[in-house]
């Protein structure tokens, strides 16, 4: 796929090059010896007490401090063939903004990340860091210790939004072209602020009735705050992108009747919005979620004020997320927010396969979530009014790798035992949702329901219309749908130019 | 936001909704919903398309007030605005020339079923309306019924719609009076399809109903709403509404309908209090 790289685009390189044979950042470099930089140590995220925030939505981590900041930037070696912008899906200049920090100039450094990233107070928040551009960081290899990239990303960005000096860049005439983007999650978002800016008219249709996609109905407010989502919308908005939400794309119009009113090229971003099931006995029983479901109630319709807010969900005493992901992460630390007094991860690897970002499940652990691991359910058990009582579970060993890489989880015979639970969460993946794909004749799809696309460009197989995110990759983060949008913009910029 | 043109109580407890939203009207078909949610702070419910009007831009639907969220909406007027009215969703009712196709309509259902009511007569089929009300004051849109079906009948225990029994034993009657019957369409409260179903079962008479469970988005992202018909899971909002009715688990659907019972009461007792201080 597009993100397997190991070696920079010849032109990013260039332009790498030149930033770091500027002036300053040569003086920067020296007036620090590499060895004082090695010597600095990782400064530690601030987050609120784990017996504090486990109790309410408020957001875990608080950002750092200026101080802080500029400490952990000067952890930055400037290397001259920066690692860490490879291992990053949308390519960020990371060594300019981390040094723009180092001097103090957090706009700056903000609007850095803004030349390759629309949404960075988002990924610094959400982004597996320590895969990517921190896997890669050179004081890794050096000390073990990469530089807090995402820290430093979520640093400058917030900066700016609480600075209340938002820039607008300045826009080129319009060019008199409209594309449509169809859904408004991270790659729909993206997309739009790229053709924005490069002039051309953007709707954005979305079917909830607010925009963020993922951002807005599963990732939780203590781990994104709203406001934040609602800033990075709103600043599309002073682009001049339209946002159009309760309007299905394949229900209220298609997309063919959106051509026939001037939209001239197309953006399918409309997400992975259809969720797994195990397919075990019991599945149905009230008290059994999708991952989707309990996280849509819960943050987009706010049930966790009801009944200030109209829309319930259940309140456990015991609550048992089935999946090892961020999403598996996130819905049982909102079912301990919500007064479980026991709240299980049971998840059919070991940890260390486990694919949530490290950070997730070690706020999970400090928050008491327990981890029942190498473990299944194999079906669930409900009382005479068929509301969830039992959830019978089965212990795995683990065998040879699989397709995806990691160990192939194998039953135990008889061990199996049983759990008693009044929620279950089934929070392991889900597909792309078929209603586009139904709807647009032409389209061609891959064999799980994706859309498929050309992953240099991002086009589909129809003229016109491109893709990317979990439509095409069914179930990835919000970053390689990013990626996939930075691609697909450049793209239909150079369509409705043609 | 969607304005409302029309809001008129037509029977007790059961209301008109018409508002204007010019793009789905243009795309409504029998049998599909819209997800509405009445403020900001309101739940997405589903609520099965009653008519529409492409020329004027507006889709009407018909709801029962049940808890908050109707009595929400019942409290509307004509001018004030919804926070979500998002359509057609779902699957369009399967429309062709069977031959005599039976309608049995309750409650919400009279007004859900109206537009197969029409399109089945304009595709040539002999319809037959049966109209299931428990006092005459109940049974609205009679007159809509007249105008297209071949014969309109009543399932209630009001002589003033010359009845004297509930279903099954009116859809019995007509059943065996309008044999050969091609296909049943049953659309109102969860029992009164249930009951349809069972009636038509050992007759072997194809028998569609509109399911009414529980959803989120409507749009097959949350399931929600998920059924098990024809022994397989199946999601009512994008793979439904309509259902072939032997084939619907309905133990199944009845526990998941009141899933929230509980919270339902909660939710209106403080929606009663606020509205009467």
């Amino acid at each position: 796929m597009a993100e397997d790289k190991n070696e920079l685009a010849p032109e990013l390189k260039e332009k790498l090059r030149a930033e770091f044979e500027q002036d300053w950042r040569k003086e920067l470099r020296k007036s620090v010896p590499a060895k004082e930089r090695m010597k600095g140590t990782r400064q530690k995220m601030p987050e609120r007490a784990a017996g504090e925030r486990r109790r309410d939505f408020r957001e875990v981590n608080q950002g750092l401090t200026a101080e802080m900041a500029r400490a952990e930037a000067r952890r930055c070696l400037d290397c001259a063939n920066p690692q860490c912008v490879l291992g990053c899906p949308v390519a960020i200049d990371i060594p300019s903004f981390v040094k723009l920090i180092e001097k103090g100039e957090f706009l700056a450094a903000a609007w850095k990340l803004k030349e390759t990233n629309s949404l960075p107070a988002i990924c610094g928040r959400v982004c597996p860091q320590e895969s990517q551009c921190e896997e890669r960081c050179a004081m890794k290899k050096a000390s073990g210790v990469p530089v807090a990239i995402g820290n430093l990303e979520r640093f400058a960005s917030d900066f700016e939004r609480l600075s209340g000096s938002l820039k607008i860049p300045p826009l080129p005439p319009p060019t008199g072209k409209k594309a449509a983007v169809i859904g408004a999650g991270p790659a729909g978002l993206t997309v739009a602020g790229d053709l924005a800016k490069l002039g051309h008219k953007v709707t954005i249709f979305e079917a909830l009735h607010e925009a963020g996609g993922v951002l807005i109905y599963g990732i939780p407010e203590f781990r994104l705050p709203k406001a934040i989502l609602k800033a990075e919308v709103d600043y599309l908005k002073r682009l001049g992108v339209e946002v159009r939400t309760s309007f299905v794309v394949g229900s209220t119009a298609t997309i063919e009747d959106l051509k026939g009113q001037g939209y001239a090229a197309f953006f399918i971003g409309s997400g992975a919005g259809l969720p797994n099931f195990m397919k075990i006995p019991g599945e149905n029983l009230v008290g059994v979620y999708s991952a989707n479901e309990y996280l849509t109630r819960v943050n987009l319709m706010r049930a966790y004020d009801f009944p200030a807010y109209d829309t319930p969900v259940f309140r456990a005493r015991t609550a048992a997320v089935v999946g090892g992901g961020n999403v598996a992460m996130d819905s049982v630390r909102t079912a301990k927010r919500l007064g479980a007094e026991r709240a299980i991860i049971v998840y059919r690897r070991s940890r260390v396969e486990m694919p949530a970002r490290i950070e997730e499940i070690h706020h999970a652990e400090q928050e008491g979530i327990e981890l029942q691991l190498l473990t299944t359910p194999i079906r669930y058990i409900g009382d005479a009014n068929g509301r969830l009582v039992a959830m019978e579970c089965q212990k795995m060993g683990l065998g040879e790798p699989d397709a995806s890489g990691r160990r192939r989880p194998i039953p135990i015979e008889g061990s199996e035992y049983t759990i008693e639970v009044d929620l279950a969460v089934c929070a392991i993946g889900q597909s792309p949702n078929p209603l586009i794909p139904q709807t647009t004749p032409g389209l061609k799809m891959g064999k799980w329901g994706n859309v498929e696309v050309d992953w240099a460009t991002m086009a589909t197989s129809l003229p016109g219309v491109y893709a990317g995110g979990d439509i095409v990759r069914g179930g990835a983060t919000v970053i390689l749908a990013m990626g996939d949008a930075r691609i697909a913009a450049a793209q239909i910029d150079r369509f409705l130019r043609r | 936001m969607p304005k409302i043109l029309t809001r008129e109580r037509l029977a007790p407890n059961l209301h008109l909704l018409e508002v204007l939203a010019p793009e789905v009207a243009r795309k409504c078909r029998p049998g599909q919903f819209v997800i509405v949610m009445p403020d900001e702070k309101g739940e997405r419910i589903p609520l099965s398309i009653a008519d529409w009007d492409a020329g004027r831009g507006s889709v009407t639907a018909v709801f029962l007030v049940v808890g908050t969220t109707t009595r929400k909406l019942a409290a509307l007027r004509a001018g004030d605005e919804l926070a979500v009215f998002v359509g057609p969703l779902g699957r369009p009712s399967e429309i062709g020339a069977f031959g005599t196709v039976v309608l049995v309509a309750g409650c919400f259902g009279i007004g859900a079923l109206w537009p197969a009511a029409r399109a089945l007569k304009a595709a040539g089929n002999r319809v037959v309306a049966l109209i299931d009300a428990k006092t005459a004051e109940l049974a609205y849109w009679k007159d809509r019924y007249r105008a297209v079906c071949d014969k309109v009948a009543f399932s209630s225990r009001d002589h003033a719609l010359g009845s004297n029994g509930f279903v099954p034993k009116p859809l019995e009657n007509l059943l065996e009076a309008e044999a050969p019957v091609a296909r049943v369409i049953a659309v109102g409260c969860t029992y009164l399809m249930y009951a349809s179903a069972q009636a038509t079962r050992p007759l072997g008479i194809k028998t569609i109903v509109s399911l009414n469970p529980i959803m989120v988005d409507g749009t097959g992202m949350c399931g929600a709403c998920r059924c098990t018909a024809e022994g397989r899971t199946k999601f009512a909002c994008v793979d439904g509404p309509d259902f072939d009715g032997h084939q619907v688990d309905w133990d199944e659907l009845f526990m998941r309908r009141k899933s929230y019972f509980d919270d339902e009461i909660r939710s209106l007792c403080r929606y009663e209090e606020s509205e009467l201080a």
